[in-house]
């Protein structure tokens, strides 16, 4: 069983339908024993980033989430999920965030239409297994004024281009964040969500 | 490269879709979810479900069409059409909806924008404008399902609900709505001029080359249609193909 930690926030409905479309069992919760004992932990998230973070505050998931990435089991950051792993972020003032991934969420350049919306490609850096059978220059779903900008290039699994090259996956040990919205992707969203299934097994 | 999206649009109302879907096998041609599933796998970046639902109280299908929806399609929705209050929005984007779309409610009460951007993110929140012409370079702004003018100029509205913290534009011009004689050009540049928001143009396609020209005169963002797909006169696979031939970005 995956559980999607549900903190309040954000579209976890078309994660868990997602998830079940590719043959995954799943549990939307924020039980801390059913998250513990999980096989996998999905981390979605839509909304403004310092809410989100107060949320998993509030139900006291945030000292157990960072226990669960560190202990080795499979975790993937969707979105706002992914950038709840930063150090930092920008968005409405300066915000703390869980400090696993070096580096800070900041504002998409304003030469560009922000948000960025719509169908963009990746450029796979990292041949990971969440990227099996999905080819280079795939299109993805994205939806975000913001993006996670890390340290070091060498966690970057994935780049996208929009006005700049963002770090649009990263890849840090068992852990995945991904700025773009697989269970939006069509065929290669469900893909990667049943490549996350099996890297669970 | 960020791809131009093609949207088809679904009227429904009380929970089934009007002006049906000519061409389609289906069981069932007014199921919503039917058609949207249908219109994924045809290659469809988006789409769109306008509530055109007359009485309030048999608004809340629109519910149940987003919760089923969200089973079956894994493409991003649109819900607009009727929404009033940040509890209408909350359930529809519980219930599985990416964005929804406001249009009347905003010109009436245009802080609604602003609450909802805050607490559901931007990139959720669609304003809707219904614009008419109204001599050179000026449009006004349209509610009620186009029946009710408002004095409100289109390029200014779009610049303030920009800056109420609308996410993406959905620009329907009421003057080409229907006519199959293309997009409306110097509407939608007038709008994508003033506002770094992405723009979808509605109202007018009828053949390829307006597809094409609303991309590269007016720097429109997405292409929403209708009746055009409905009736099978042009497939999106036909939209993109053309597109791709073109040098356009679009998602194969």
């Amino acid at each position: 069983m995956i559980a999607i930690i549900d903190y309040g926030m954000g579209n976890l409905r078309s994660v868990e339908k997602g998830l079940e479309k590719v043959g995954v069992q799943v549990k939307v919760t924020s039980e801390p024993e059913i998250i513990s004992k999980a096989r996998g932990i999905v981390l979605p998230g839509v909304g403004a980033f310092a809410k989100c973070l107060n949320n998993l505050k509030k139900r006291g998931l945030i000292s157990l989430l960072k226990n669960l990435i560190f202990s080795n089991k499979p975790f993937l950051g969707i979105c706002l999920g992914f950038q709840l792993l930063f150090e930092e972020s920008e968005e409405n003032g300066l915000t703390k965030g869980l400090g696993i991934i070096k580096g800070k969420v900041v504002r998409l350049p304003s030469f560009v239409k922000v948000p960025h919306m719509g169908w963009n490609q990746i450029k796979v850096i990292k041949k990971i297994p969440i990227f099996t059978d999905i080819p280079n220059s795939s299109f993805f779903y994205f939806a975000h004024s913001y993006y996670g900008k890390t340290q070091s290039d060498k966690v970057v699994a994935a780049k996208t281009q929009y006005g700049i090259e963002f770090p649009s996956s990263v890849c840090q040990d068992n852990l995945i964040g991904v700025q773009f919205h697989p269970e939006k992707s069509s065929y290669f969203g469900l893909k990667l969500l049943e490549n996350f299934g099996r890297m669970c097994r | 490269m960020l791809a131009k999206r093609i949207i088809p649009c679904l009227d429904v109302d009380k929970g089934r879709v009007v002006k049906g879907v000519k061409f389609v096998e289906l069981k069932d041609a007014g199921d919503p979810v039917g058609l949207a599933f249908f219109y994924d796998q045809e290659g469809a970046d988006e789409i769109v479900f306008l509530d055109i639902t007359a009485s309030a109280e048999k608004r809340g299908t629109m519910v149940e069409v987003a919760w089923k929806t969200a089973e079956k399609v894994f493409i991003p929705y649109t819900v607009g059409g009727g929404i009033r209050t940040i509890q209408d929005i909350r359930k529809l984007l519980k219930a599985g909806a990416d964005k929804i779309s406001l249009n009347t409610a905003a010109v009436k009460n245009p802080l609604l924008v602003k609450k909802a951007a805050q607490r559901f993110g931007r990139q959720s929140i669609v304003v809707a404008i219904d614009a008419k012409k109204r001599g050179f370079q000026k449009w006004e702004v349209y509610i009620n399902g186009g029946r009710t003018p408002t004095g409100i100029d289109a390029v200014e509205w779009a610049k303030k609900v920009e800056s109420l913290g609308a996410g993406e534009i959905l620009l329907t011009s009421m003057d080409r709505d229907g006519t199959r004689d293309g997009y409306d050009i110097p509407l939608t540049r007038a709008v994508t001029k003033e506002i770094n928001l992405p723009v979808i143009a509605s109202g007018g396609a009828g053949k390829l080359e307006h597809f094409l020209e609303v991309i590269i005169e007016a720097a429109a963002d997405a292409l929403l249609a209708a009746s055009l797909f409905h009736y099978g006169e042009l497939k999106i696979k036909d939209v993109k193909d053309y597109l791709k031939k073109e040098n356009i970005p679009v998602r194969d």
